[in-house]
């Protein structure tokens, strides 16, 4: 049995070059997706078709796109498709012992105990509501911030208190995103070869734990220094104290729990507002749908946004499933075969990685028209193409392992743009061209300077006087 | 006109916010954790409640199939 008939993609950085560092020279195409990994997984798509091969160090990786190979890949159980031991650059983060991800069974548990359950999100939403309000508590009239600073440190917040719980939130500050930010930035693609190898990135990423660690140490010893804390007044961080897990420990064990809900939200708000400056006409419709919908009635009652954010809000989602298609916070997703899988008439291997991608699939031309443009009419009635393409509009993943946090993101993104639209109006102060994401760590995020100005709107009755003439302008 | 609801079990996550938007069509399954179809043929009147239930599926396991 072999790869052979599947095609293998084109090289174009050999892994001799000078640029390459000696520990990855001669690791196929490892060079290439740790500086461009875009160009390399849509070059799979172009030269392979739906199914295309390229190399990792000792890692044959298949790459699958369409809507027939990825169904596949994403239906396949846990035990033939393993997903943990794919993730390699991960495991120096969470620290050793704790788990990369649950289980599908796991995860079904988890939701039915855990934070992210339905009848949760009421709470959430609140929550979310309360630390957007912090953040934008001391801004001014107008004033400059960076998108990745500012949504970095929020969705710290969000996270944190949504799934630790509010008092171990109330203990954080700005430094706990910032060194947070350096472990994502340790996920260099190197790990493939060696995930503790004597590099820069992984040092710096090893004293940003290093640091975190001391942080929740200083927590939990104040916690402890305290005595008994009331039943009402606890949080996860109580709880794993009573079980008698450590710092380091508990610092695994919340940086898992935190990962995936963090760099993908920060993300996501930060596209979904570059591309609506952008695309001011979107942005317009935007204000518009949430003026209307937060306008106060007869009796001057507006709803909250915490009961909003759970509803219907569709102008709004639709720019962030579109938002989404063009900037999946995850480019790739891989799995190790663990006993041999059929494919599209191949059999691929127990040892192959087999991988699928999120930012090829979102733009095949066949199901998204135009997939290049920026289009949030693809989600209303009757196109609906992410419910026409639930193989290939994969921002979130599919099948078993579809992100669980889905819900819980989306009503984010609305919590957020419900209370910033509302109070203040965006404006770029870089080429809008000039903003792009880092695609040089497995964790992507926002490239800086991602500078935006904003300024306090004035009350909302004189903004709907001057609509008429901002719609002539941009239509 | 009459429609289908399709849901796939093997997709479905156990999130149960169909139930919400549908109580009468949607059921679930506590020993599997996942949904299950109390009609399968709704009536049109619940057409646009079991709608916004396959449109917010955080799992994308549901469906609406269109019958003569």
């Amino acid at each position: 049995m072999s790869l052979d008939a599947i095609r293998s993609v084109s090289v174009v950085l050999d892994d001799q070059d000078p640029s390459v560092p000696d520990i990855i020279k001669g690791t196929g195409h490892l060079p290439e997706m740790r500086v461009d990994p875009i160009s390399l997984f849509h070059r799979v798509r172009e030269e392979c078709g739906d199914l295309g091969r390229f190399r990792l160090a000792d890692k044959d990786v298949v790459l699958v796109t369409g809507a027939e190979a990825n169904e596949a890949f994403f239906r396949a159980p846990e035990s033939v498709l393993d997903q943990a031991a794919a993730y390699p650059f991960m495991t120096p983060i969470f620290g050793k012992g704790v788990v990369f991800d649950a289980s599908p069974e796991e995860r079904q548990q988890m939701l039915k105990n855990q934070a992210l359950r339905g009848d949760m999100m009421r709470g959430h939403a609140q929550t979310i509501e309360a630390e957007i309000r912090r953040m934008v508590a001391d801004w001014g009239d107008e004033g400059e911030i960076d998108l990745l600073d500012f949504f970095a440190e929020l969705t710290i917040y969000t996270t944190s208190s949504c799934l630790i719980g509010k008092p171990f939130r109330d203990q954080l500050d700005g430094s706990f995103a910032e060194i947070y930010h350096r472990l994502e930035h340790g996920t260099d693609a190197i790990a493939y070869v060696d995930p503790y190898a004597d590099i820069e990135n992984f040092r710096i990423r090893d004293e940003a734990r290093e640091e975190l660690v001391a942080k929740v140490q200083a927590i939990i010893s104040a916690r402890i220094e305290k005595g008994e804390i009331p039943k009402e007044e606890r949080d996860l961080l109580d709880v794993l104290i009573a079980v008698g897990y450590d710092a380091e420990m508990v610092t695994g064990i919340f940086i898992s729990m935190m990962f995936a809900g963090h760099h993908t939200s920060s993300g996501t708000a930060s596209w979904a507002m570059i591309e609506m400056l952008r695309n001011p006409d979107v942005m317009a419709d935007v204000v518009a749908e949430l003026d209307a919908l937060y306008a106060p009635d007869e009796s001057g009652e507006s709803p909250e946004v915490s009961f909003q954010a759970l509803r219907e809000i569709p102008v709004l989602e639709a720019a962030l499933k579109e938002t989404l298609r063009l900037h999946p916070p995850l480019i790739i997703l891989m799995r190790l075969v663990q006993e041999d899988f059929e494919l599209l008439g191949h059999t691929l291997p127990a040892g192959t990685v087999i991988a699928s991608s999120p930012r090829v699939s979102n733009r095949i031309e066949d199901d998204f028209p135009k997939a290049d443009a920026f289009d949030p009419g693809r989600y209303v009635d009757p196109r609906q193409e992410d419910l026409q393409n639930r193989w290939t509009w994969i921002p979130f993943g599919a099948g078993k392992h579809r992100c669980v946090g889905n819900a819980f993101a989306m009503m984010q993104m609305k919590a957020i743009f419900s209370v910033i639209l509302r109070d203040f109006s965006f404006e770029p102060v870089q080429e809008l061209d000039s903003y792009r994401d880092d695609f040089t760590k497995m964790v992507i995020q926002l490239a800086q300077p991602a500078k935006v100005r904003y300024r306090r709107r004035k009350a909302v009755v004189e903004e709907d006087a001057q609509q008429p003439s901002r719609d002539a302008v941009t239509s | 006109m009459t429609f289908r609801v399709v849901a796939d079990t093997g997709v479905c996550q156990g999130h149960q916010l169909c139930q919400g938007e549908a109580p009468d069509v949607f059921g679930f399954d506590d020993t599997t954790d996942v949904v299950t179809l109390l009609d399968e043929h709704p009536d049109e009147s619940l057409r646009k409640d079991v709608t916004t239930a396959v449109k917010y599926c955080p799992a994308f396991a549901l469906s609406i199939e269109e019958e003569d």
